[in-house]
């Protein structure tokens, strides 16, 4: 079980979150220029690290508000 | 239960180099390093091992093997592994204590109902054995699950496919790495791979614990550390690693006569030989390479087990664990050629590898000993990620990932 820091509400239990994958995925800024591998790569591929990772959470049982955190995978240690 | 036999394999020193090197000494990778040798003659072969033999996700999972897919893909590569299921003890000389006794995927609103009866339709169509069974249907069959309509989640009807069942998943692992053995790979265990050997955009080796063991082909099967093992080797995979829990009660006399799946209020169920209940439900949702979850998923799928099941109130809790599965974004597994020349990925079976072991190793095998996909494995391939050809089981996984 997660305690995890909602910027707001302070530390919460995880079953108040809702997991949003990995952080500062970005729509691509010109679209139309994309090869079928970059939409591939942008839709599919994501970072899976056995480290740290920067992902987001949504407070939904709470604030309801979206933030980012850097958790190890490894570990579960949330080093912000 | 079955005796089993005197010898199992030898626990060699690595060569300096094999024709093929399986990185994962799984079910699929020793499946895949028993059908090289078998089905292709490719005998120069090791599989690397970073723990101990089906040490992972093969050692603790809830055994069940069923190929009701709604896909034309899906259907063919599992109902081709149930086929091979059937004759696995005899073509291995190991009883695998295979069991056909059954499985129910219950459905409890009308989306479930018609997605039911609509797999139910696409199994037939692709030869796989699956009936729709109403409320009274299931309680002839399964008689121990709560059809009472006047619950919140009332079951409306199940499919069932007859030939599904569960095997001993040790038995399973054992049988496989056993005949390898005996047609000559070399099985190393405590062997970790840290790095891969390359010429170029070419993989020669790889580098591990006891040193560098060079190879005509590497093919990974490791299941929740392949993207890790793809980081090493230059490439990134749609895979996201998870932590999947299941758990066992206590010991029980047979009561439970089949298996149990449902997607909606989400748990599985089945009776082990010895008479655990072996219980599953979906992954937890964030990433993780721990090997454990949290507690308020394993409460989520007893409640869910407890409706469906009230008999099983008084049973105890004996062992609870997790492992790491890879979650692909159809929820399909990946097998085919890397974007690293002679180095092949088997992975991204997510919750629901052990029931293809049989069928992956024969397609990787193939695909290993010859450079190209089997007819079986082709539409599997990671190039399905840039076309845009996926296979959706998300529905007929039947857990949430």
């Amino acid at each position: 079980m997660l305690l995890i820091p909602c910027p707001w509400c302070g530390d919460r239990d995880e079953t108040e979150f809702h997991y949003g994958g990995q952080a500062g995925v970005s729509y691509p800024a010109r679209p139309a220029d994309l090869s079928d591998e970059d939409w591939g790569e942008y839709l599919f591929v994501r970072d899976n690290p056995k480290g740290p990772l920067a992902e987001r959470w949504s407070h939904s049982a709470g604030c309801r508000r979206w933030f980012s955190i850097t958790r190890n995978t490894a570990t579960n240690e949330i080093v912000r | 239960m079955s005796e089993h036999p005197d010898r199992l394999w030898r626990n060699p020193e690595p060569r300096s180099g094999y024709d093929v090197v399986i990185v994962g000494g799984g079910g699929h990778g020793l499946a895949t390093a028993y059908y090289l040798a078998a089905n292709h003659g490719i005998r120069n072969v090791a599989v690397l091992e970073k723990g101990w033999l089906a040490g992972g996700n093969m050692a603790r999972n809830t055994t069940i093997i069923r190929s009701n897919y709604l896909w034309d893909e899906s259907a063919a590569i599992y109902e081709h592994a149930l086929k091979l299921w059937e004759g696995l003890s005899s073509e291995l000389d190991y009883d695998i204590l295979f069991s056909q006794r059954g499985v129910l995927n219950l459905a409890h609103t009308l989306q479930d109902v018609r997605e039911g009866t609509r797999r139910v339709n696409a199994n037939r169509l692709n030869g796989v054995d699956a009936e729709w069974l109403d409320p009274d249907q299931v309680r002839e069959f399964c008689p121990i699950v709560n059809t009472a309509q006047d619950v919140r989640y009332p079951v409306l009807g199940a499919t069932l496919q007859p030939r599904a069942g569960i095997a001993k998943h040790d038995h399973v692992a054992w049988a496989f790495a056993r005949k390898a053995d005996e047609l000559g790979v070399d099985l190393i265990q405590g062997c970790e791979v840290t790095g891969f050997l390359k010429d170029g955009n070419k993989v020669i080796g790889v580098d591990t614990n006891l040193g560098p063991i060079y190879a005509g082909r590497v093919g990974l099967a490791a299941a929740g550390h392949s993207s890790v093992l793809a980081s090493l080797a230059g490439f990134r995979l749609p895979v996201q690693s998870h932590p999947l829990q299941a758990l066992v009660s206590e010991l029980l006399e047979p009561v439970h006569p089949c298996v149990v799946m449902s997607n909606h209020v989400h748990v599985y169920v089945s009776q082990a030989h010895k008479g655990e209940l072996v219980m599953g439900a979906g992954i937890d949702p964030y990433n993780s390479y721990t090997q454990r979850g949290s507690v308020h998923v394993i409460e989520q799928q007893m409640a869910a087990a407890l409706e469906l099941f009230p008999l099983f109130a008084r049973a105890h809790v004996l062992r609870t664990w997790g492992g790491i599965v890879d979650v692909t974004p159809d929820a399909s597994p990946i097998i085919g050629p890397t974007p690293v020349d002679e180095l092949f990925v088997n992975c991204g079976w997510g919750t629901g590898g052990f029931k293809a072991t049989p069928a992956s190793g024969w397609t990787y095998a193939h695909t290993l000993a010859t450079g190209k996909a089997h007819a079986l494995n082709e539409p599997f391939a990671l190039e399905r990620f840039t076309t845009g050809a996926l296979i959706d089981e998300h529905g007929a996984a039947a857990v949430a990932h």
